[in-house]
């Protein structure tokens, strides 16, 4: 299988670092701010995202889950059904500003289910989208992120593989080929 | 909690909900998971997710029901699913219809699933054979309650941490009641041990070929158990008489307070409604802490809203 190297474990950690520097820049004071991430993965990265922003600025930023599982507008057009997470908001977002963080843009399906998904708890005064890889030209829906660790041009026959710590993986990222059988 | 691995399964074998019987314990175990994600949104502001929008759902009772009619419509708006009531009441099934016929006049009209309540056994299955839809059982006569005993043990698994290896005694009227049929099933499925106690004349002849332990002494019964299912007496479905009167039946088998605090351990007590207070239970027993009888009827919702929306995965 053919595949490229897009962040690998020293990369992943600069550009986390750099999204959170980006984030404190727009964001002077987080007491208003929430960051929700995107079951499975956007949940690790939030959790990241809020521990380096303790780091930095020593202010705790309240993080919750959202699953989009029965948001999605492909329920029963895409075969087998994707199994639910959990989804953890444990608190209100009226009002605040939400940080939606999923770790890779591709159609932007899954981030317009997760605004609907968000909805169901309050309405927030501004909803930003931070992602890690932002696969160009592949958008279905006008949706498009904040704050982006790195952008990637990248065929739909390619799928990008994030293997992060949290999932056994050991924090890289590779664009891979679907192999022709 | 996050991402912990689950069960394999990410959807149903089987194409209709017709009996605990036919599932296998991976789809209750699935079932289970679904419902854990739907319990939480139906504990949200918003309690509504859009999944079944484009889904028509038909709720085809020909037999009284408020709690299961409810819960089921209840399941199915907060699925976004649209839904059309029928009841045999108010319906051309008193005119002459046959059951077939009814059912091709609603799918007819575009319905996309079907959830039905009948009183003869097998009406749903029989419903399977014969129409192209998704059929969800709410009750077959005396046969099955699947989604009754799926919300049982989901609770008592809910309030004990698991299933397996716990003692479940079912009390009353077994011989006329699917809610014991199906939690005998689904109980042994996760691997419960089951015992029915009942007066003997409501105890079906051959129900220890099931695998049941049977008892006639109830404080036996509840001393042996970590929770005990109450059914109600099935005046409806009794042609004669089974016991002398619902007083005597009251006094050999009625759960009160004074038998629960004469045992040594604490019990966990269910009951499927509707509860005929002071007959098969007390108010003191109905009322306690250790009763699941409203979380029975919450737990309702999420497994009937996990059912439909893992049959709704499989509609073409």
């Amino acid at each position: 299988m053919q595949k490229r190297l897009l962040l690998d474990n020293q990369l992943l950690q600069i550009t986390i670092q750099r999204l959170c520097q980006h984030l404190i820049e727009n964001h002077n004071d987080f007491s208003s701010v929430v960051i929700l991430g995107l079951q499975p993965r956007g949940v690790f990265l939030a959790n990241r995202i809020q521990k380096v922003i303790q780091e930095l600025e020593g202010c705790y930023v309240e993080v919750g889950y959202l699953d989009t599982t029965f948001h999605r507008d492909d329920f029963r057009r895409r075969g087998i059904p994707k199994k639910a997470s959990e989804t953890r908001v444990p608190f209100l977002i009226e009002g605040k500003d939400v940080i939606l963080v999923d770790d890779v843009l591709f159609t932007g399906r899954s981030v317009r289910a997760a605004m609907d998904a968000m909805i169901s708890f309050g309405r927030p005064k501004k909803v930003e989208l931070l992602v890690l890889i932002d696969r160009l030209h592949t958008r279905q829906l006008p949706i498009e992120a904040n704050y982006v660790g790195k952008q990637v041009n990248t065929l739909a026959s390619q799928y990008v593989e994030v293997g992060l710590k949290e999932q056994n993986g050991d924090d890289s990222i590779w664009l891979m080929n679907i192999e022709a059988e | 909690m996050v991402n912990e691995y689950r069960s394999r399964m990410n959807q149903l074998i089987k194409n209709n909900l017709l009996g605990i019987k036919e599932l296998s314990l991976e789809e209750i175990e699935l079932i289970f998971e679904t419902a854990d994600n739907f319990k939480d949104v139906i504990n949200r502001p918003i309690k509504k997710v859009p999944s079944l929008r484009e889904v028509t759902i038909a709720n085809i009772f020909f037999e009284n029901s408020t709690r299961t009619q409810l819960s089921f419509e209840l399941a199915e708006k907060r699925l976004s699913a649209d839904v059309v009531n029928f009841s045999s009441s108010i319906s051309s099934v008193k005119k002459g219809e046959t059951l077939l016929d009814t059912v091709n006049n609603i799918l007819s009209m575009k319905v996309d699933m079907i959830v039905i309540r009948h009183s003869s056994p097998g009406a749903p299955h029989f419903l399977a054979k014969h129409v192209n839809s998704k059929i969800v059982n709410a009750g077959d006569g005396t046969h099955e309650h699947p989604t009754q005993a799926l919300l049982d043990t989901y609770s008592i698994r809910e309030r004990l941490g698991s299933i397996e290896g716990k003692k479940v005694v079912i009390v009353g009227d077994i011989l006329h009641s699917r809610v014991a049929l199906s939690n005998i099933f689904a109980l042994q499925k996760l691997g419960a041990e089951v015992m029915v106690c009942g007066p003997a004349t409501l105890l079906p002849k051959y129900i220890s070929a099931l695998g049941v332990k049977v008892e006639l002494d109830i404080r036996k019964a509840l001393n042996w158990c970590d929770a005990a299912n109450i059914l109600r007496i099935q005046l409806e479905r009794q042609r004669r008489s089974y016991f002398p009167s619902l007083r005597e039946y009251s006094l050999y088998y009625g759960v009160n307070k004074e038998m629960i605090n004469a045992l040594d351990k604490e019990i966990i007590i269910l009951h499927p409604g509707p509860i005929n207070r002071g007959v098969e239970i007390t108010s003191s027993v109905a009322d306690a802490d250790n009763a699941l009888i409203l979380d029975q009827v919450e737990n309702g919702v999420a497994i009937r809203m996990a059912v439909l929306y893992l049959l709704a995965s499989k509609l073409e």
